[in-house]
């Protein structure tokens, strides 16, 4: 599995109170969140953010709320896969759960600019910045994960297992 | 090799002798609670996995985000967990004018105890990590796995352990504390860990000092925080539950990432400026600046709204009234602390100093509805969280504080020093 677009790169810290604000929150329909997602930190990401489009950040992306709302919206708005420092606890456990690959790399999340055409094999957590022709080497996960994602996330591996 | 609280606790409900940090496990969950946000969108994750919820008695739902509904969508939201309950015979379901936010909800009416293993829908969860218990929040898909299933995946965490000794002084509580702490190690000081609390310093903490402390250990980035269980927290559990409880304790080679030493007595009311919850000023170092002029406080939610919280911030408004230019919120967590604010006469405090008293809920905290704040307005709030936008415009501003400073600020007009409020 591949991802390959183009990259919108973020700072430290970015929380779930500005990927999906709370007033937005009475819906769960993954099209509507989608249509608000990024707006308080990123007015234009809906605008501009084609299918496949990566995001790069620094440390602790995801931190805040439990919300699942916020990889759903940034996987429904076409982001094929998130790459930071480090992730938040909650926003990690949910991006596997819902199937939105998510990978940390210091190096890459210093190495990438916004803008830049970046390719991720999912398979090898190699990361190729086709814009400057480096490439970075990213977590891979740990296996009981991968048994996760292969098995399509948390619910079919939970039905796989009765 | 020794083991931590959280690691026995996640040990004895994944079955296993031990367990070490890093090690990926299953565990037997006794609490699985969801909101009025993250309960809907669970329900039909749940029905993929199951038609029932795994035991009746261990599911918990709380509506308390947006209730009462403010509009017609968080109403059908509601509604949905409101039949499930039905539907499913749910014992613990807490239904508005009964209810409260869920975090001070839960202990209070005897819904987790100590040795317990806990997930919820809702970051906050490691609240009840005061009581002993292990107890983190989980996302959407998990918490419908748990209800499915009870039980869930972990990845056992290391630790830091906060050794506090020393008394806190008269107008400072587990709210400097915690923002003190977090201004020291930083929003993502504890990613992935356990926050361990420990030290004789814990005997001078409230239990709801320690709900306060343990509820803002995910501002550090924890999986949870963890007190030991001690007279206080018996006397607690005595009071509120009837379930039995276990209590553990760290074992005394336990391995820790990082040991930080906290002198109680050396903790000044500290203040979080935005949009980080580690922002953290000490009320001397913004006396020294230029006043910061407010426009709200709000004084409640998960982390503040309990009663001893609200008994400091009456003690702080008896006989003034609040500012012309500010606007005053307080809401009281759960149904039975409004009462107890009745009963001891808090709420004519309140409302002769110029407050609205709002009805239990998460009111303003997040934005939702109730106290949303305009572009550049300025608000003083007991809560949690400072992002940019959490609770309005993205161009307005909180400062995290105590219910005295809040209630001291709410007089003055600006982030004001409780220390100072004058001769009552
Ligand atoms: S009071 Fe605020 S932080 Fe606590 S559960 Fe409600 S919205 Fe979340």
């Amino acid at each position: 599995m591949k991802a390959l677009g183009h990259v919108f790169k973020y700072g430290d810290n970015v929380d779930t109170d500005v990927i999906i604000p709370a007033r937005y929150l009475n819906s769960f329909d993954a099209q509507e969140l989608a249509s608000h997602a990024m707006v308080d930190i990123d007015p234009d990401f809906v605008k501009k953010v084609q299918p496949g489009d990566l995001i790069v950040a620094n440390k602790n992306f995801g931190c805040g709320s439990s919300r699942e709302h916020a990889p759903l919206c940034l996987k429904t708005a076409g982001v094929s896969c998130v790459i930071a420092e480090t992730f938040a606890r909650i926003f990690y456990r949910n991006a596997i759960n819902i199937g939105l690959p998510i990978i940390e790399c210091p190096e890459a999340a210093r190495g990438i600019e916004a803008g830049d055409e970046v390719e991720v094999d999912f398979d090898s957590g190699k990361i190729y910045n086709r814009t400057k022709g480096t490439e970075f080497q990213g977590q891979p996960f740990p296996e009981f994960m991968q048994k996760l994602i292969a098995a399509g996330g948390l619910v079919k591996y939970t039905n796989s297992k009765k | 090799m020794g083991m931590t609280m959280t690691q026995k606790i996640l040990a004895a409900h994944a079955g296993l002798e031990s367990v070490e940090a890093g090690q990926l496990i299953e565990a037997k969950l006794d609490v699985v609670m969801a909101n009025d946000i993250t309960g809907p969108m669970a329900l039909p994750i749940l029905k993929q996995m199951s038609d029932t919820v795994f035991d009746k008695d261990k599911v918990v739902f709380v509506p308390d985000h947006f209730t009462p509904n403010k509009d017609i969508k968080s109403a059908e939201n509601s509604k949905a967990i409101r039949e499930f309950a039905k539907e499913q015979g749910l014992k613990w379901y807490f239904e508005q004018g009964k209810s409260g936010v869920e975090h001070a909800i839960l202990p209070e009416a005897g819904v987790v105890a100590a040795g317990e293993c806990i997930i919820g829908a809702d970051s906050h969860t490691c609240t009840y990590g005061a009581l002993g218990a292990f107890s983190t929040g989980v996302g959407t898909t998990d918490i419908a796995t748990g209800m499915a299933t009870g039980e869930l995946w972990f990845k056992v965490p290391s630790a830091i352990k906060f050794v506090l000794t020393g008394k806190p002084g008269p107008y400072v509580s587990g709210k400097d504390v915690i923002i003190h702490i977090i201004g020291k190690i930083g929003v993502d000081g504890a990613l992935y860990k356990s926050m361990e609390f420990t030290g004789d310093g814990i005997a001078n903490l409230s239990m709801d000092d320690r709900f306060t402390m343990a509820n803002m250990a995910i501002e550090a980035g924890a999986k949870n925080g963890i007190f030991p269980v001690d007279e206080k927290t018996e006397a607690y559990l005595k009071e509120h539950t009837t379930k039995e409880y276990k209590v553990y304790e760290a074992d005394a080679d336990a391995q820790y990432d990082e040991v930080v030493e906290i002198n109680l007595a050396e903790v000044r009311p500290t203040v979080a400026f935005p949009h980080l919850p580690g922002n953290a000023k000490t009320i001397d170092e913004i006396e020294a600046m230029e006043p910061i002029k407010i426009d709200q406080v709000v004084i409640g939610s998960c982390t503040n709204g309990r009663m001893e919280d609200m008994r400091k911030a009456a003690a702080i408004l008896k006989g003034h009234t609040v500012h012309p230019d500010v606007r005053v919120m307080v809401v009281p967590a759960t149904q039975k602390i409004y009462k107890q604010c009745i009963k001891e006469g808090l709420l004519d405090i309140f409302v002769d100093a110029g407050c609205a008293v709002n009805t239990p809920s998460c009111g303003p905290c997040m934005g939702g509805h109730m106290g949303v704040m305009a572009a550049g307005e300025k608000c003083v709030s007991t809560t949690n969280r400072n992002f940019v936008g959490r609770m309005g415009h993205v161009d307005s501003l909180i400062y995290l504080a105590s219910p005295e400073v809040a209630a001291a600020s709410a007089i003055a007009g600006c982030i004001a020093n409780p220390e100072k409020v004058g001769d009552r």
